[in-house]
Formats: structure tokens, C-alpha cells, sequence
């Protein structure tokens, strides 16, 4: 196994994809000749030739395009920079890509695969910051996860593109150049969904994903300290959704907690909660949701760190939850 | 003669000694993220906001640094809310990307290319209600010509005549991709054509030439002669954003530039005109000067307050 970073998964799994898949197009702003603003699509232009390429900068173009060219057999991987930018060709996604599948009867799909990053980075502006897989989770008709290790990063990817349906795959920036892990490259096309027990515990279930799943882990190690056991539940695929291994590991400890970097009102967190809560699971506290405040997202670091959650508001949360 | 050519180096030198100190506090630390410098740009801005009414309502773009001086923001407050301090012109919210400053009538950065052009027209709408005489400027680079934004905009600013002047920087690149390879027909003015209103492809490395057509199409605005799409042909010294390897650069280009740039330019030309040379260089020493105390007395005032964080969301 090879040892590589997230942003080196995401160009392995590319790479893979284009040598297996002779109908996957690889297309985005940038992505082509520069190889993508990460680094991220490195190559692909040299080895693969025109099933690589760059575009305008035109989000509805791109995206649209994506819709009919799956429509006709292709299987497109088109980049949206930043999550931000995706917001400029919702009409594609929601109204278009979602619809394709249901309303032809089956007759007809759209297996595109759309790649894109969110989350907030020190220094980022507002319109460069959003957390918005709620926004999507809330359109039926479209697949969406968020990986957050470099093995996730490769496998979602290439569950992803096999997929006979549009997928969104929410990476995230602050993960691209991290730490360097063994990544399994060559293995079977893994079945969409499931979660990850990244941590094991008794005394609490802490459900999360993307870019916190670290910082929860983080918490974790401090909450072990103070003897509170926490289990925690890195869910990457949230569409589909892996509530039986939430309802099976709130119904052990008997508290939830769901932390998610998007803001509370709306978010994720609160379907997790309502699962939970519709199953019947006996818990011994209230669940709690931890994000973002409902604010916008301040461009200067010291503002936004006092927003996005940490390490240490997740362990102060968390113990509240637990010692009452 | 020679006096307005002299201030035009010296607005353009005060955008390139701001610039080139935000480059060095970046690299240094005080500034984080990222960050579009637009060194070499300078002819545009200085061209453009000199015949700006204060009335009038400029959106620019994330790019926007030189046309927030040159519309008057001062230099101090641009660099506390790079720094992320509580004086910044938007207290640390905005940040690089979206400075705004109402009170200058700088309605602010976008950082969603394209994303200013339906707003502008939006501030010409209203000037029609209120009766100011308002025109709208939209600023945004080659890359934005090819968001939908834009096309609407145009057209719908077009429809009604409204007092929009579209300003194109177009400096070849879209963040890593040149222009030629994304459009067919490399003159962007031509757009204009088909939306029904006329367009200009200019030197934009030469402030003098933007002032003549940006108070053309200010008056033509005013009359009620509806917009004008002005591209304004310019290139960029420096990468995308600081950090940015220019990989995507050909033997030889950046050196071709340094020709054609319009500090260098005009430098040249005030020295044929028999300007002496020590009155030039101390325009450039000015500029440094103004910038590094700007620069030193934002550095020197407090961070933002995380406790404020959650105001000005709702009235
Ligand atoms: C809607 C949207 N798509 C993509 C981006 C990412 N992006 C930021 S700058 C840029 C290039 C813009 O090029 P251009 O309009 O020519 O302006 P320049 O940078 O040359 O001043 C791109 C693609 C964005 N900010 N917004």
C-alpha cells in the first residue's frame, strides 16, 4: 500500500477511474492543463487527452453539460472549485440531474459525479466558507458523502463515479495536504453507504463527518481523560445514510451528540436527531447538536475559529451531555 | 500637462506600494488566505474612479484592492481588515476577497466571479426612483465574461437603458487559463454587438485612455443612452493569488510585460517629456511612505473581538 495524502487519494482514485471506465470525462474549471488548483486532477490531461479538459468559467455550462453527457452514455467527474460556486448552477443539480432518473421512468440516468470542497479555512471570505451538504441532502434524487481520511477519499470516489445516479463527493480543503496514510488502491468498487466506528466508547455516541471527524476525535481523547467513554461514528456517506448503525450505537450508550461544521438551524444534525428520536432509541439526556452558530462566516481567522467548532467546545459540549 | 500625468503615477504607485506591502505581510504572517494582488492593473482603477461622481456605485471584484484606493477608501483600514482587525473597513467579516465601503461609494469585492454585474444593475434600477444621477460601474475580469451572470446582466441593463458602465479587465487569464483557449472570438467588446450596445476594446495599461472612455460612457449613462461595455486590455505581474507558481507562463512573457506595464510606461514617458527623474522617483518614495505607515498603524491596532462575531446578521 502506498502512502499518500487525501488530495493524492482523490488524483490516485482519478487516475484509476479513467483507466477503468473508458466513458468517464474529467472536466472543470482549471482542471485540465494545470492539473486543478489542489493539484488534485494532476495528470489526467497528459495521460487521458481530451477526456480531460478545462472549461469557461461557467458553473451552469459545466454542470449542465454533465447532465446530458451522462444522459448519452458518459460518465462525467466535473469539478465546482469551491461548494460556494455550486450555488450559481442549482438549477442544474436540483431542478435537472435530480429529476433525470424519476420522471423518464428509469428510461433514462444521470451517473455524474460532482467534485467539490467546502469548509471554512483561515483567512477564506464569506462566499469561499459554506458548509452547504444539508442544502443538497435535502433534494432527493442525489447521492452525497464526505470523505475525510485519504482511504475515504478514494474509495468514495470510485463508489461515486460507478454509481448510476448523480453523486456529489464533498471533499475539503484543509484535508488535501495532510498527513500521509496507506491507501489501498486497487480494491473491489465498495457498496455506497455505511459508517465507520472511529472510535469505540459506552458512554456516549458523537456522530459526525467530514472535516470534524478529526477535531471529534481530538475531543474523544480529552473526554477519555475526564473517564467518559465516547463512541465515535464517522458517517462519510450521508446519502444513503447508515441509521442503523446510529440508532444500534445511541441505543448502547444512551446519549447523542451529532457535530457537523454547518451551521445548527436546518443542518444535517437535526435529521440525525429526528432518527434517532422517531425510532424510539431510550436516551438518558436530551441529544445535542453541535455546528456553527447561525451566523455568516467572518473572513478574519480570529472571528471565525470563535465560530467553527473545536476540539475544545466539542469536549465542554460533551461533557455537559454526559454529567448532566 | 505632466501635473495629471504625475498624479496618475502617483495614485497608480500608492496601488502598487499597497499591494506589494500586502504581499510582504503575507508571506511575514499578519495576513492570511488567500489573497488576488493586481499589480499591473493599477491604469484601470486610477483611470476610471477619477471621473466617478460620488453618487456613483462601483462593484468590483475579489481582485479589488486597487479600485477600493482608488475610489478614495483609505489605506489604513483596507489593511486592518486584511490583517483581520477590529478597524478593518468590515471590522474582519470581509476580509481580501470582499472588502466593501458603502461610505466611498465602493459597494464592494465579489468573490463569486460574475456575481457584481446583476447587483450594478440593481443600483442603476433604483437610481431611476431616487433620482440621483446614479451610474453603476461592474467590474470584473476576461473569466467572468463567461458566467450567466454577466449575460444577464448585460442584456437586462441593455432592455431598460439602465446607467451601467461594464468594465472588463482583461488581463489573458482566468486564474490558470488563458482567455484563447476558452472563448472563440478572443475580443470580448464584441459581446457588446449583440446585446445592442456599444463596446470599446482599450488600452488598458494606460490611464489616460480609460478616463477618456469611462467619462464617455458616464455621459452617454446619464443622458439616458443606457450601458457600455468597455474591455480594458491589461496584464497581471504577479500570479492568480499570492503563491500562485505561474507555471502556465511562456519563456519570456513576464519580461514582455514589463514593457508594455504602466508604471514603467508612464515612468518613460514623463522622462521623454523632460520630467526630472528625481521628481518621478519621489512620487514612487511617497506612495512607499504613505503604505508602510498605513501598513504599520494597522498592524498595531487590536484583532477583531471574537465576542463580536455574531453581530450585524439581522437589524
Ligand atoms: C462562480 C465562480 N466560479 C469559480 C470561481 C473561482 N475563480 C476565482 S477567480 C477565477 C478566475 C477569474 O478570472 P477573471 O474573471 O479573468 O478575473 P482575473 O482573476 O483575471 O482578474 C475563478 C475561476 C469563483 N470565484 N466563482
Amino acid at each position: 500500500m502506498r502512502e499518500m495524502t487525501y488530495g493524492e487519494a482523490v488524483n490516485a482514485a482519478l487516475h484509476r477511474l479513467m483507466e477503468e471506465l473508458p466513458e468517464t470525462l474529467v472536466y472543470g474549471e482549471d482542471v485540465g492543463v494545470p492539473g486543478g488548483v489542489f493539484g488534485v486532477t494532476r495528470g489526467l490531461r497528459k495521460q487521458y487527452g481530451e477526456r480531460a479538459f478545462d472549461t469557461p468559467i461557467s458553473e451552469s455550462a459545466i454542470l449542465g453539460s454533465a447532465v446530458g453527457a451522462a444522459m448519452f452514455g458518459r460518465r462525467p467527474i466535473v469539478e465546482i472549485m469551491w461548494a460556494d460556486f455550486s450555488l450559481v448552477a442549482l438549477d442544474q443539480i436540483v431542478n435537472q440531474a435530480a429529476n433525470v432518473r424519476y420522471v423518464s421512468g428509469g428510461r433514462l440516468t444521470a451517473p455524474l459525479t460532482i467534485r467539490t470542497q467546502q469548509g471554512n479555512a483561515p483567512g477564506a471570505c464569506a462566499q469561499h466558507s459554506q458548509c452547504l451538504e444539508a442544502l443538497f441532502l435535502h433534494v432527493p434524487g442525489l447521492r452525497v458523502c464526505m470523505p475525510s481520511t485519504p482511504q475515504d477519499a478514494y474509495d468514495l470516489l470510485v463508489t461515486a463515479v460507478h454509481c448510476d445516479d448523480p453523486v456529489l463527493v464533498i471533499e475539503n480543503r484543509t484535508l488535501y495536504f495532510g498527513r500521509k496514510e496507506p491507501v489501498e488502491t486497487g480494491g473491489p468498487v465498495r457498496p455506497m453507504g455505511g459508517a465507520r466506528t472511529r472510535r469505540a466508547g459506552s458512554d456516549v455516541t458523537i456522530v459526525t463527518w467530514g472535516a470534524m471527524t478529526e477535531r471529534v476525535l481530538e475531543a474523544a481523547e480529552a473526554l477519555a481523560g475526564d473517564g467518559i467513554e465516547a463512541e465515535v461514528l464517522e458517517t462519510p456517506w450521508l446519502n444513503p445514510f447508515d441509521t442503523g448503525a446510529v440508532l444500534a450505537s445511541a441505543g448502547r450508550t444512551g446519549r447523542l451528540a451529532v457535530v457537523h461544521e454547518a451551521n445548527v438551524t436546518g443542518g444535517f444534525g437535526a435529521e440525525v436527531v429526528a432518527r434517532v428520536a422517531g425510532a424510539g432509541v431510550p436516551l438518558l439526556a436530551p441529544p445535542i447538536r453541535i455546528g456553527t452558530p447561525d451566523v455568516r462566516m467572518p473572513a478574519a481567522p480570529a472571528l471565525a475559529q470563535s465560530l467553527v467548532p473545536d476540539a475544545a467546545r466539542i469536549t465542554g459540549d460533551v461533557r455537559g451531555l454526559v454529567k448532566g | 500637462m505632466s501635473e495629471r500625468r504625475l498624479a496618475d503615477l502617483l495614485a497608480m504607485w500608492r496601488i502598487r506600494a499597497f499591494e506589494e506591502k500586502v504581499r510582504d505581510l503575507r508571506a511575514e504572517g499578519p495576513i492570511v488566505g488567500s489573497v488576488h494582488l493586481c499589480v499591473g492593473q493599477e491604469a484601470i482603477p486610477v483611470g476610471a474612479c477619477e471621473v466617478l461622481e460620488p453618487q456613483d456605485a462601483l462593484f468590483a471584484t475579489y481582485r479589488g484592492h486597487g479600485w477600493a484606493l482608488a475610489r478614495g477608501v483609505p489605506a489604513e483600514p483596507l489593511f486592518a481588515e486584511l490583517m483581520g482587525r477590529a478597524s478593518g473597513v468590515n471590522g474582519g467579516r470581509g476580509g481580501s476577497a470582499y472588502f466593501t465601503a458603502a461610505e466611498y461609494g465602493f459597494h464592494g469585492e465579489n468573490s463569486i466571479v460574475g456575481a457584481g454585474a446583476p447587483i450594478a444593475c440593481g443600483a442603476a434600477l433604483a437610481g431611476r426612483y431616487d433620482g440621483s444621477g446614479r451610474v453603476a460601474v461592474s467590474v470584473f475580469g476576461d473569466g467572468a465574461m463567461n458566467q450567466g451572470a454577466v449575460h444577464e446582466a448585460m442584456n437586462f441593463a441593455a432592455a431598460f437603458s439602465l446607467p451601467v458602465v461594464f468594465v472588463c479587465e482583461n488581463n489573458r487569464y482566468s486564474e490558470l487559463t488563458p482567455i484563447a483557449d476558452m472563448v472563440r472570438s478572443p475580443r470580448l467588446a464584441d459581446r457588446a454587438a449583440a446585446y445592442g450596445m456599444p463596446g470599446h476594446r482599450i488600452d488598458g495599461n494606460d490611464a489616460e485612455a480609460v478616463r477618456f472612455h469611462v467619462r464617455d460612457a458616464l455621459e452617454v449613462a446619464r443622458e439616458g443612452g443606457g450601458p457600455t461595455l468597455l474591455e480594458c486590455m491589461t496584464e497581471r505581474l504577479v500570479g492568480h493569488y499570492i503563491g500562485d507558481a505561474e507555471t502556465y507562463r511562456q519563456p519570456g512573457e513576464l519580461e514582455r510585460i514589463r514593457r508594455r506595464e504602466p508604471i514603467a510606461r508612464l515612468r518613460a514617458g514623463l522622462l521623454a517629456d523632460g520630467v526630472p527623474e528625481r521628481e518621478i522617483d519621489a512620487v514612487e518614495r511617497r506612495a512607499r511612505a504613505e503604505m508602510d505607515a498605513a501598513a504599520e498603524a494597522a498592524r498595531q491596532s487590536p484583532p477583531a473581538d471574537p465576542a463580536t462575531a455574531m453581530e450585524h446578521l439581522y437589524a
